[in-house]
């Protein structure tokens, strides 16, 4: 059985080896790109039936982001809402027979935490301040600094870990499965699958959404009082 | 086989085994306070569920870290290299 842990190459453009996880993923970009390019071309006032669609899954976007923050949604729109809507279609690609979800291998999945980690770095800086930010690390007292710094790592790291291994776990038991039974049997396993990929998209958007806010808010008060900073195990 | 690998195999479902078991246990807890609440407000049941799901992800988390502890050791354990 091939370790879940590593990823074969396919074939080697230079020195770079190309994995199937790299096309799933480039494809997804393209088709995300491509698509809210195309589908956002003509927008009007009095919308399509193709447009009121889009404004649907922007308003649940925005609603998520207010409900589970209270920051206004307009600067982290775009942040989370592609990082939704890629870990969505990178979990889902696997109903596509023969393609793997990218998120299952470690590469996406730590790529996809660095982008989190820097812009919680970004969004503070833009929403308090570079004083502010620093603030941040000082939020209910003094004392806290050095387990600010390195909680400031590791609740990135264990998102990455959290999302490689709920995607990995799944792609993991169907491939058990499927060698020890037959060809119908992992059906309900997938579509729990899909489930933990749904659930799995939305708790890392909303954790990056929390963890942006909670920096924000923390270097924005002049007195650092002690709040909403831990919602993270 | 040498013992490295045996208690690498051993250890690797014992860390699967034992961290199914709280998870398992405080899974069980969240749904059924979760059920308490919807059966006390229904009105509420969407945003009850939605919190619900987001705490069992978080409390699932710590089953998968054992998994991945013991993938590793099975996989790609520095010992056996």
């Amino acid at each position: 059985m091939n370790s879940p842990l590593e990823s074969a190459a396919l074939f080697h453009v230079g020195p770079i080896p190309i994995t199937q996880a790299l096309i799933t993923t480039w494809a997804i970009m393209l088709l995300l790109v491509l698509g809210s390019a195309l589908l956002t071309r003509r927008l009007t006032t009095v919308p399509s039936k193709r447009q009121a669609a889009l404004e649907l899954v922007v308003t649940t976007i925005d609603t998520q982001i207010r409900e589970t923050t209270g920051a206004e949604p307009a600067p982290y729109r775009a942040f989370i809402g592609t990082l939704f809507l890629f870990i969505l279609a990178a979990n889902w690609v696997s109903l596509l027979p023969g393609v793997e979800p990218p998120t299952a291998k470690l590469e996406t999945d730590a790529a996809l935490a660095i982008v989190v980690f820097f812009s919680i770095i970004y969004f503070g800086i833009r929403g308090a301040g570079l004083k502010g930010y620093i603030r941040s690390f000082a939020a209910p007292n003094l004392i806290m600094i050095p387990l600010n710094i390195i909680e400031s790592i590791t609740r990135v790291f264990s998102m990455f870990v959290r999302l490689f291994g709920n995607v990995m776990s799944g792609v993991f038991v169907i491939g058990i499965v499927a060698s020890l039974a037959g060809l119908l049997v992992p059906i309900p396993l997938m579509a729990l699958d899909l489930l933990t990929g749904l659930v799995q998209a939305y708790i890392f958007s909303v954790l990056a959404m929390v963890f942006i806010a909670a920096t924000v808010e923390d270097g924005q008060s002049p007195s650092p009082t002690s709040n909403s900073q831990n919602k993270e195990p | 086989m040498d013992y490295l690998s045996l208690a690498s195999i051993i250890c690797a479902a014992l860390s699967v085994s034992f961290g199914a078991l709280g998870p398992a246990l405080a899974e069980g807890r969240a749904v059924a306070a979760a059920m308490d609440a919807i059966a006390r407000q229904p009105e509420a049941a969407n945003t009850i569920s939605r919190t619900l799901f987001v705490g069992l992800a978080m409390i699932e988390t710590t089953a998968i870290y054992c998994l991945v502890i013991s993938l590793l050791l099975l996989f790609a354990n520095p010992l056996l290299a």
